[in-house]
């Protein structure tokens, strides 16, 4: 498998996990290529060991063909094991798309997806509201700004039970919302019927991330935009941070 | 045993499958039909076990997610 020169300016490791059915990992592994500070190495499912990594991403894809639930079997992969105590040790995770569905069937994010509310795949851009700009993953984006980054997914309702919302928005752990391009986050402005527009949320701590849209797919202006460059460059200003 | 396993949406959980098949049967003749429900079905052998508490927990960790999810199961004789 390929890894990025990991020169000395390249010193915020990413690792971007593979499962049989993942098809956004080289997305995901070249757009943290893109930042000089960062190198990314692919890991396989059955790995164990996550030495040496700052952050793990769970990339898109149908792991294990989408088989029971989104995400289901994904959890039970190896490297699972290794993910959870890395979250659990303070190591930063995102999970994105299926990855964000894999977070959330593993319990280490709240809440569940289930079948978009038109049955019907959307694939498009859609305009996400930075609700909190805190956390390691949103840093660099501005509180309230308005970015505009693609979804592509059948399953990307979010649902959480009324508790389960309630401690959500008391602990700022709703991180994106869908929204229309003036920031309201409108009935009309959410593509898949998500509980209170909700796009992506984080673990009570910070640092797990998970959301459906796709920011490594806008990280260049080239494939028609740059908004998702934000996320990545965040995690790299929290890890460099939290050395000095 | 054989169990066989049911998995439905919980109750309260919009099912949006369940609203489409509500919408299409009345233009096909069949009225008031109300509360249509679309889940899973699994079947699985349990080797001449009588293992309740085991698919309760294959239903918890597994089978079913309990936040979107009811499950219910019965077990027959094979």
């Amino acid at each position: 498998m390929s890894t990025l020169p990991q020169t000395e300016t390249r010193t915020v490791r990413f690792g971007v996990v593979i499962f049989p059915g993942s098809n956004c990992d080289a997305d995901s592994h070249d757009a943290v290529g893109t930042f000089a500070a960062a190198a990314a190495r692919y890991l396989w499912h059955k790995d164990t060991g996550l030495d040496g990594l700052d952050c793990v991403i769970l990339p898109g894809g149908f792991s294990y063909g989408d088989y029971l639930r989104s995400g289901a079997i994904a959890r039970f992969s190896p490297i699972m094991e290794a993910v959870t105590r890395f979250a659990a040790d303070g190591g930063l995770v995102i999970g994105i798309c299926n990855g964000f569905q894999i977070l959330l069937e593993s319990g280490l994010l709240p809440g569940a997806i289930h079948r978009n509310q038109a049955l019907k795949f959307v694939c498009r851009l859609v305009s996400l509201r930075v609700e909190n700009a805190t956390t390691p993953f949103t840093n660099k984006y501005n509180q309230g700004q308005v970015i505009r980054v693609p979804i592509a997914h059948m399953e990307g309702n979010y649902f959480i039970d009324a508790p389960g919302l309630a401690s959500l928005e008391q602990h700022k752990q709703i991180v994106v919302r869908y929204c229309d391009e003036s920031g309201s986050a409108t009935k009309e402005a959410n593509p898949n019927g998500s509980l209170a527009n909700i796009a992506g949320v984080c673990n009570r701590e910070g640092n797990v991330f998970g959301l459906m849209p796709h920011p490594e797919r806008v990280c260049d202006p080239v494939v028609g935009g740059a908004d998702g460059r934000g996320v990545f460059a965040s995690i790299i200003n929290s890890i460099t941070q939290a050395r000095t | 045993m054989k169990a066989k396993v049911y998995i439905t949406p919980k109750k309260g959980i919009l099912d949006p499958q369940g609203a489409a098949i509500e919408h299409a049967l009345p233009a096909l003749g069949f009225g008031g039909v109300a509360n249509v429900r679309v889940g899973k079905y699994i079947e699985l052998d349990l080797s001449g076990r009588d293992g309740s508490d085991e698919v309760d927990k294959m239903c918890k960790k597994l089978l079913a997610n309990p936040i979107i999810e009811d499950f219910k199961f019965e077990l027959v004789p094979d």
